[in-house]
């Protein structure tokens, strides 16, 4: 830090927080999509295109996930945001 | 018994060569006989890190092929005793590794009575990642202050606990190990450098190491010695701590907390 620094101290916010904050949603997020079985992105591209023929929807507005709750119950789950002009 | 220690990052760039190379020779300086394998078939290096580029004359491939004996493959390190190295190809063939082929190298080793064998895997996901960190008992997960290598590192521990050997034989896990590179205390002061406990808390897996961003790097690559045998750099210190937890002694981290400047470098920029 040089001198002319030091009385320049207005302290602009600290990046080091956003990029912890923006980390352990994403890691979260693909470490949830990781259990998922393979075909999981498929049948959500699938499903997508499918509900695209009726409602105008994007990319982030179909969520599927698959949820093991036992050995014998899995739970596809679907969730659509649909826009709000139906 | 062998102990197979994969060296592992996803992204590139973030010290994996360099590590494997102190990890290795710290070792071998530690009195266990050590072997390197550069598994990045194609983009030879660390025979340069290690200074051992003239030496050269069969590789891992040649072994996997049949084309040479391990013997006549392996580098014997001029430095150190107990350390090789076991160059990676140059060939641009994509499926030179195989798993059988790696298999058999790694019992060969085993058979030689190596006690350490450090995986150098290379960058990304595909095949050569993939080998390099199969057969893997351990695995030390090089990862930068930074919002990419962090997330690619937490790629590398899925496919750990899911494509390694001892995951898809339902096998005691690979123990992972966090080792955090390029650190530089006086940004995370700033609040510009993802501190270790954040780093720790994202990933979640124990700290090996944390090595200090220093200028003991890159000279130690320009002459072809491992960062270790540096005595004198806060690098070589921090790899010698990293090696001696990894052989299960509690070292107390240094390196972590800002040096204090003096008045001149205050005023005048260091």
């Amino acid at each position: 830090m040089s001198l002319l620094d030091y009385f320049r101290q207005s302290k602009p916010e600290a990046t080091a927080k956003q990029a912890k904050e923006r980390l352990q949603i994403i890691v979260a997020h693909e470490r949830n999509q990781r259990n998922g079985p393979d075909y999981l992105p498929d049948l959500q591209r699938d499903i997508l295109e499918v509900i695209k023929k009726y409602v105008a929807v994007e990319q982030d507005d179909v969520k599927v996930s698959l949820d093991n709750r036992s050995e014998e119950l899995s739970v596809l789950e679907l969730n659509i945001t649909l826009p709000d002009n139906r | 018994m062998s102990k197979v220690v994969v060296v592992t990052s996803g992204k590139g760039g973030v010290g994996k060569t360099t590590s494997s190379a102190a990890i290795g020779t710290g070792l071998a300086l530690s009195g266990f006989k050590t072997v390197i394998i550069d598994f990045d078939i194609g983009l030879r290096n660390l025979d340069l890190i290690m200074g051992c580029e003239r030496r050269v004359v069969y590789d891992f491939v040649n072994v996997i092929k049949g084309e040479s004996n391990l013997n006549q493959s392996l580098i014997k390190d001029k430095r150190v005793d107990n350390l090789y190295v076991l160059p990676a190809s140059q060939t641009r063939d994509k499926d030179a590794l195989t798993k059988e082929g790696v298999q058999t190298v790694l019992n060969n080793l085993r058979d030689m009575e190596f006690d350490f064998i450090i995986c150098d895997s290379p960058a990304g996901i595909e095949t050569g990642a993939i080998m390099a960190l199969y057969f893997a008992d351990e695995a030390i997960i090089t990862t930068n202050p930074e919002v990419s290598s962090v997330r690619d590192s937490d790629r590398i521990l899925g496919m750990l606990s899911s494509k390694s050997q001892r995951a898809e034989q339902g096998l005691e896990p690979v123990r992972e190990h966090l080792l955090l590179t390029r650190y530089d205390p006086s940004r995370v002061n700033r609040g510009d450098m993802l501190s270790v406990e954040d780093v720790e808390e994202i990933l979640a897996i124990p700290l090996l190491g944390v090595i200090p961003e220093s200028q003991a790097v890159l000279k130690a690559s320009n002459s072809g010695e491992p960062v270790i045998l540096d005595d004198e750099s806060d690098a070589g210190k921090a790899y010698r701590d990293a090696v001696d937890r990894l052989l299960g002694k509690e070292v107390d981290f240094r390196f972590l907390t800002e040096e204090k400047k003096g008045l001149f470098s205050r005023l005048f920029g260091a």
